[in-house]
């Protein structure tokens, strides 16, 4: 487990800080326990205090990123490794008016024992480890249960409205979209777990390594760019840089408008590379056509500039969408070897995409890469 | 006039311009001199003039070479919905 007891004791003093209008009730000194407990859900669970609306709740605890909800505010601690610098200017372009209607916009940090972080306009906060910390307000994400009530065109039309913000109207220096680095950062995941497995974990089953030796052909045969080894050929749209359907909130709750969160790899790239995830799920066979070709129409129609406005969009989107497909087989194989079992159908669907990358002609000038 | 093929009653039908006589019969088709050319010179008209047919609504959508042959099981309605114990698609939720 990684998020310590004061962490989450910080996050949710964080959360119910200056919002103490609106969580008119706030416990004076929240305190969530040692552990998330088994009320971490979406909802504010019940319990003794004053108002359990205003209680506060771990809605997520990984290692990039623990969320803790207090009424209508949420705090975020961010990868222990992001670069504070970097993730000020990416708040302030969340905050900028040229975003107004595309992201989620940080809240203010209410006031604390120490400043907030340099050149992030009161918006960030070191934690006592030293994890940048914000505040964002709570929106209601989409339904995994509810699969025809997914956004996939608001999703589209927030995409291009995105992708032509001029990049020169924001704040800066617009730090680089990090797709390609994640995509890195997944495969040196697999390698890891395959090859240095945790102490007392099984070591890899020979189906599974077998996986790993697949997913790494189809990462070799990635142009370098893709493989963050390299510029991107072209980085002059803002992109986001993550994007799947957890990355969207309605605000305000129940049924505002549909938001873009999550600015941890918001940056100048191929905006390709925001569309290329559902791409990938469309061509892994994950996502209907119907589906794929409502996401694509919505995203042309809405003037997005990452695909030729007409046509096959493939030429644009097959790099970033075999980047995305080997990123997700990396980690389906790195979570497959640390649990000791075996890849399920959708992970072998997308390990089966690598397999027939390696076979097809593309890429012949990187073939000679190492 | 009578169909030279089976002595029929041929019926004069007017096409674009052009008297073509058909046989009530056997359905065979008489031309005059210069009629077939006619057709001909009309036909590589329309087939110049005419836009390539719009991709339909229900086209599929291009796809990739490394892409899967059998595609999309989220995002059917009904039968293919939910998948299995996990619910619709949970790699549409994380990264």
């Amino acid at each position: 487990m990684s998020a310590t007891a004061p962490r989450l004791a910080r996050l949710a003093a964080l959360a119910a800080g200056a919002d103490a209008d609106a969580n008119s009730e706030a416990d004076p000194d929240p305190e969530p326990g040692p552990g998330p407990g088994p009320e971490a859900d979406r909802g504010p669970g019940p319990g003794p205090g004053p108002d359990p609306a205003h209680r506060p709740t771990l809605l997520a605890d990984r290692p990039d990123a623990t969320l803790v909800r207090c009424g209508r505010v949420v705090a975020k601690a961010h990868a222990p490794d992001c670069d504070p610098d970097r993730l000020a200017v990416r708040l302030r372009i969340a905050a900028h008016p040229a975003l107004h209607g595309i992201l989620l916009p940080p809240l203010p940090l209410p006031p604390l024992p120490s400043p907030p972080a340099a050149g992030s306009d009161g918006l960030l906060h070191l934690l006592p480890d030293g994890r940048p910390a914000t505040r964002w307000p709570y929106g209601l994400p989409v339904s995994p249960d509810v699969p025809d009530a997914a956004p996939w065109e608001e999703t589209a039309r927030l995409l291009a409205r995105l992708h032509t913000v001029a990049p020169a109207r924001l704040p800066g220096p617009v730090p680089p979209m990090r797709g390609p680095a994640k995509a890195a950062r997944a495969l040196a995941r697999m390698r890891a777990a395959t090859t240095r497995p945790a102490p007392g974990a099984a070591p890899p089953t020979s189906a599974l390594r077998c996986a790993a030796a697949t997913v790494e052909r189809a990462w070799t045969r990635l142009p370098p760019w893709a493989r963050d080894a390299a510029p991107p050929p072209r980085a002059t749209a803002l992109c986001h840089g993550d994007l799947h359907l957890g990355q969207l909130v309605r605000h305000p709750v129940p049924d505002g408008s549909w938001f873009l969160i999550d600015i941890d790899d918001l940056g100048l790239g191929d905006p390709a590379w925001d569309l290329a995830r559902p791409a990938a799920w469309f061509a892994t066979g994950l996502l209907a056509p119907a589906v794929w070709s409502r996401f694509l129409g919505a995203y042309r129609a809405a003037g997005g500039p990452a695909v030729r406005p007409g046509g096959d969009p493939w030429p644009e989107l097959d790099t970033p969408a075999r980047a995305l497909t080997v990123q997700t087989a990396a980690l389906a194989v790195a979570k497959a070897v640390a649990e000791g079992r075996p890849l399920d159908e959708d992970e072998w669907a997308v390990v089966d995409a690598c397999g027939r990358m390696a076979c097809a002609g593309t890429e012949l000038a990187d073939r000679s890469e190492p | 006039m009578h169909c030279p093929k089976c002595h029929a009653p041929m019926q004069t039908y007017n096409r674009n311009g052009v008297q073509i006589e058909q046989c009530a019969g056997c359905r065979g088709i008489f031309l005059d001199y210069g009629e077939l050319e006619a057709l001909s010179r009309m036909e590589t008209q329309w087939a110049q003039q005419a836009p390539p047919p719009p991709p339909g609504p229900q086209a599929y959508p291009s796809a990739p070479a490394w892409g899967a042959p059998h595609q999309g099981h989220y995002g059917h309605h009904g039968h293919h919905g939910r998948h299995g114990q996990r619910g619709f698609g949970r790699m549409l939720f994380s990264s």
